[in-house]
């Protein structure tokens, strides 16, 4: 084996999910030399919905349309929730500059000033979130105008049936209609996935064939919506060029996980902040990282063994929950995978998880994370700073359920805003200029 | 309404579809109802182990002699519910050895089958057996599928002119002269009520046998005990392996099909609400089976769960009603009532048995001069009910080659055209065609994903079909979520935990089926 290559930075993310990218993005755009290493990243399972705040308190099921006054009664009520961290307006500054770098990248987003959205899912719930991509946009509209509106679904792209949705949607949005199309030139019936129909829309012909399997199904309505397939890397044009071709609005509603919208997030970011000068080392796994002698990190990450080693003076750990392999749980307890950090937990595995799945309140061991300072700085057990340049953001920080509390883009964006501010702010502390690749 | 039937039978477990076929091949009509679905208590919720009678040849020699033969006479009548895996007892260094010694003797005065064998060889035929073995002996232990059996027993019997009420409740008896003239149902869902007149009134009811019994003003002396499981996502071992020692918790593994069951928990309950497994008893199952097989220290589990077996208390059982040890047939003539009947206790492997000596009393009461055909007369297997083996689907699917079947299931690879064929077997059955009854008469579920995935999957499906219509679907999802969580929260560490997460993101975090519990 060869010895690793050394790359020099300022900060190293660790972690390719929303909150890794969005600190790597952040970290760019303020100047630092930045690099971020991680996995496929559970970004594939997104839905492309932007959460903010929709549910507090999680006892009452409270819905906020506000998601703002959402986030400041939260904030009251749960004064260790990480958004405490944040003033009001950190966090808008994070979504702002978030939605202007997926703006740039090809993925615009929409939604109501200051409000919750509500959109339809693939069940035929409706979703509360604050800010949906531009090619589910008329799901919302249409819905709020009451347009008439059909749904169709594609032969053999499995768990998504228009009739379900129309049916499970019919109090709250009465009259849609429904119809399935075969996908052109798809062996008739078989399986098909939603990536790959997402892809073949990316070129002009298969959209002029798809306009034509569609057209006898839009005359007298005002939009059609669809499963999200309208394309990868260029949606709304993918999405402009067929409403063109059938004069007609459309709109997407998400697949089950992993679908087209996962991708889009996920491409967007790499091919967006290679270009703001992120180093990215993806589909690499962190080996070992330990404390250098002169106060930063050194990181070793490859995709078998150890191809790098990362000099970075400080660390963003991004590293999600169970699934993303931030933690780890074993029947005894729930553990920080890379530098074992302390964990605050509930005592015990009998008081992980209530006994009722769908329990409203959320299951305790979801709460379970690492403990931060309000400069994101991880927590020792001693309760001061594990490390004055290792940073946490994500869903791995404790105190917050991002699942029930509709609050997970939210979170990943504010947080990683939060945490690179703090890292910002130690480097400026610390003097000498900012190390350069 | 009012239904008549020579024979009213309550329970849907494995003696009351036993007991079906047996009156409809002796010409005995007979209306079955069942308050949830087929084999929802403890058929449904044991190890799936064809007794060979090695494990009772101490403690209960005429129980050991009754599995011996009923075990036999399944591996001939219904082979295609059974895998005769054959089986090992092994001990442990620190077991007791005076035990262990005279295992074989004892197996022999029982006339079951026993083969001393070498440590080395015990290990080389099960490779995950501890190193710490200090004996082990071949038996002829099988593992049966309980749904599987009971769904064709069924079904043989509804061929045979027999009917079958699902998702029925007996509320209450109408006694006169010391017979009962009526049994007032109720139809969980509907609402839908009726009054059965029946010639005769069956309580096979299982852990609820007193509760029924008490309906009638009877009290039955019965005990319960909770008895908790542990899947593996894998199967361990191709043989039985049970401890050899007296008899305790965590005993045994049992393979089937794709996957083995380790088990089982003992514990004293008084009431039979919220029966479910516990972090604390799988903890405590996987510490002591650990022993005679260490990696299940670190094996992933797909789910737990727990049944409870009715034990006849030694009241019943001083009456001298009772026929062995394992079962109680009580005929209730001498409580005063001339026409009511129960069968309690008992085991899975000698199902067949009670189910005979109770139509043996049956028609004798009703003066039906026909002996029992169960102990010559294969089970029929019927199609709609072979889905819930593992591996079966997949093989079909890969031999029919027809993309356009799409596997609605991806775990454990059920095509369209199972959930098909399995739902004509439930509307054979006159049940409701929901996610749970599929699940029970499938493989769906029972995957890695635990329906996460071919939940929303069939849901969709059974929109398509008709099957679901309005929100009816988000009420199916959640109570089929629910179920299988009761199973699956005492296991969730590592993989598990990691699949429960991304679960949890889709029907919470995108669906938010959670908040759609609200009035």
């Amino acid at each position: 084996m060869t010895d690793p290559a050394r790359i020099a930075c300022d900060v190293c993310v660790v972690g390719s999910g929303m909150a890794g990218m969005s600190a790597a993005l952040f970290a760019a755009n303020r100047g630092l030399a930045t690099v971020l290493v991680g996995r496929t990243g559970e970004i594939i399972f997104a839905t492309g919905l932007l959460d903010l705040l929709g549910v507090h308190p999680l006892e009452e099921g409270k819905t906020w349309s506000d998601p703002w006054a959402g986030v400041a009664a939260l904030v009251k009520d749960l004064p260790r929730h990480p958004y405490a961290r944040l003033a009001a307006g950190e966090i808008r500054a994070a979504f702002d500059e978030l939605l202007r770098f997926f703006e740039a990248n090809g993925l615009a987003y929409a939604g109501h000033p200051e409000r919750n959205v509500a959109v339809p899912t693939a069940v035929g719930t409706l979703k509360t979130t604050y800010r949906v991509p531009r090619t589910m946009w008329q799901a919302v509209a249409a819905r709020e105008r009451r347009a008439s509106c059909r749904l169709v679904d594609i032969q053999g792209l499995k768990g998504f049936s228009a009739r379900q949705i129309a049916d499970t949607l019919g109090p709250v949005w009465p009259g849609l209609q429904t119809a399935r199309v075969v996908y052109p030139d798809t062996h008739a019936a078989s399986e098909v996935f939603a990536e790959r129909l997402a892809r073949s829309l990316e070129l002009d012909r298969n959209r002029g064939k798809f306009a034509e399997a569609l057209a006898p199904h839009v005359k007298g309505v005002d939009a059609v919506g669809l499963p999200a397939i309208l394309g990868i890397s260029r949606p709304v044009h993918v999405m402009q060029d067929i409403e063109r071709r059938l004069g007609v609005a459309l709109f997407e509603i998400p697949t089950m996980p992993p679908g087209a919208t996962g991708l889009r997030l996920k491409e967007a970011f790499e091919s967006g902040l290679g270009d703001c000068g992120v180093r990215l080392l993806l589909e690499n796994r962190v080996f070992r990282a330990v404390d250098d002698s002169s106060g930063g990190f050194l990181i070793e990450a490859g995709r078998s063994d150890a191809e790098h080693l990362i000099a970075a003076t400080s660390v963003i750990l991004a590293t999600g929950r169970f699934m993303g392999g931030g933690l780890q749980a074993d029947r005894r307890g729930v553990r920080e995978s890379l530098f074992d950090l302390p964990v605050h937990q509930p005592e015990g595995r009998d008081g992980w998880h209530r006994q009722d799945f769908l329990d409203p309140k959320g299951h305790p061991v979801n709460r379970a994370g690492l403990e931060i300072d309000d400069s994101f700085r991880v927590l020792a057990a001693s309760g001061r700073p594990a490390h004055a340049h290792l940073f946490a953001a994500g869903s791995i920080l404790a105190h917050q359920d991002w699942i029930r509390m509709k609050c997970g883009a939210g979170l990943a964006i504010a947080t990683a805003y939060g945490a690179v501010q703090g890292a910002v702010k130690a480097l400026k502390a610390q003097g000498p200029p900012l190390r350069r690749f | 309404m009012v239904l008549e039937t020579p024979v009213l039978i309550i329970g849907g477990g494995i003696t009351g579809v036993g007991l079906a076929r047996d009156l409809a091949l002796r010409g005995v009509s007979c209306l079955l109802v069942e308050r949830r679905d087929i084999c929802a208590g403890a058929s449904g919720a044991n190890h799936g182990l064809l007794h060979s009678g090695a494990r009772y040849v101490r403690s209960d020699p005429v129980a050991a002699v009754e599995c011996r033969e009923e075990s036999a006479l399944l591996k001939s009548l219904a082979p295609h519910c059974i895998e005769d895996t054959g089986g090992l007892f092994v001990a442990v260094a620190g077991d007791d050895e005076q035990y262990v010694a005279e295992f074989p003797g004892s197996c022999a005065r029982c006339g079951i089958g026993c083969q001393a064998i070498s440590v080395a060889e015990a290990r080389e035929m099960e490779p995950v057996l501890s190193d710490r073995l200090i004996a082990a002996f071949r038996v002829e232990d099988a593992s049966v599928d309980p749904f599987h059996l009971a769904l064709d027993n069924l079904a043989e019997a509804l061929e045979l002119g027999g009917r079958v009420l699902l998702h029925t409740r007996l509320t209450g008896f109408i006694i006169e002269n010391r017979r009962i003239c009526g049994a007032r149902l109720r139809h969980d869902r509907t609402g839908k009520e009726v009054v059965v007149e029946a010639g005769l009134v069956v309580n096979a009811a299982g852990a609820w046998a007193r509760e029924v019994a008490g309906l009638a003003g009877i009290d039955i002396d019965l005990l319960y005990s909770k008895g908790s499981l542990l899947i593996t996502d894998q199967r361990i071992t191709h043989r039985v392996v049970n401890r050899l020692r007296p008899a305790s918790d965590a005993d045994i593994l049992v393979p089937g099909g794709t996957v083995s069951i380790l088990g089982t928990t003992s514990i004293p309950i008084n009431a039979l609400d919220r029966i479910v497994p516990t972090v604390e008893e799988s903890d405590a199952i996987i510490h002591m089976a650990s022993a005679m097989v260490p990696s299940l220290q670190t094996t992933r589990f797909i789910r737990a769960y727990a049944g409870v077996r009715p034990l006849v208390g030694s009241r019943s059982l001083k009456d001298g009603r009772a026929l062995s040890r394992g079962f109680a047939l009580m005929d209730h003539a001498a409580d005063g009532l001339d026409n009511f009947v129960s069968i309690a206790g008992g085991k899975l492997t000698t199902y067949r048995r009670m189910a005979e000596r109770t139509a043996d009393l049956v028609c004798r009461k009703l003066g039906v001069a026909r002996s029992g055909l169960t102990r010559v007369k294969p089970l029929t297997a019927c199609a709609a009910n072979q889905w819930t083996a593992a591996g079966l689907s997949p093989r079909l699917w890969m031999k029919a080659r027809k993309p356009e079947d799409l596997l609605l299931c991806e775990c454990e690879m059920v095509p369209a055209s199972a959930v098909d064929a399995v739902i004509a077997g439930i509307h054979q059955q006159g049940g409701t065609s929901d996610l749970y009854a599929i699940g029970r008469r499938s493989r769906i579920g029972k995957g890695t994903c635990q329906g996460a995935f071919c939940g929303v999957r069939i849901c969709a499906y059974l929109y398509d079909r008709g099957d679901l219509v309005g929100r009816e679907g988000l009420t199916d999802l959640r109570s089929f979520l629910s179920a299988r969580w009761r199973g699956m929260r005492p296991i969730l560490w590592d993989a598990a935990l990691r699949q429960e997460e991304l679960q949890e993101a889709l029907h919470c975090g995108y669906f938010g089926l959670e908040l759609e519990g609200r009035p």
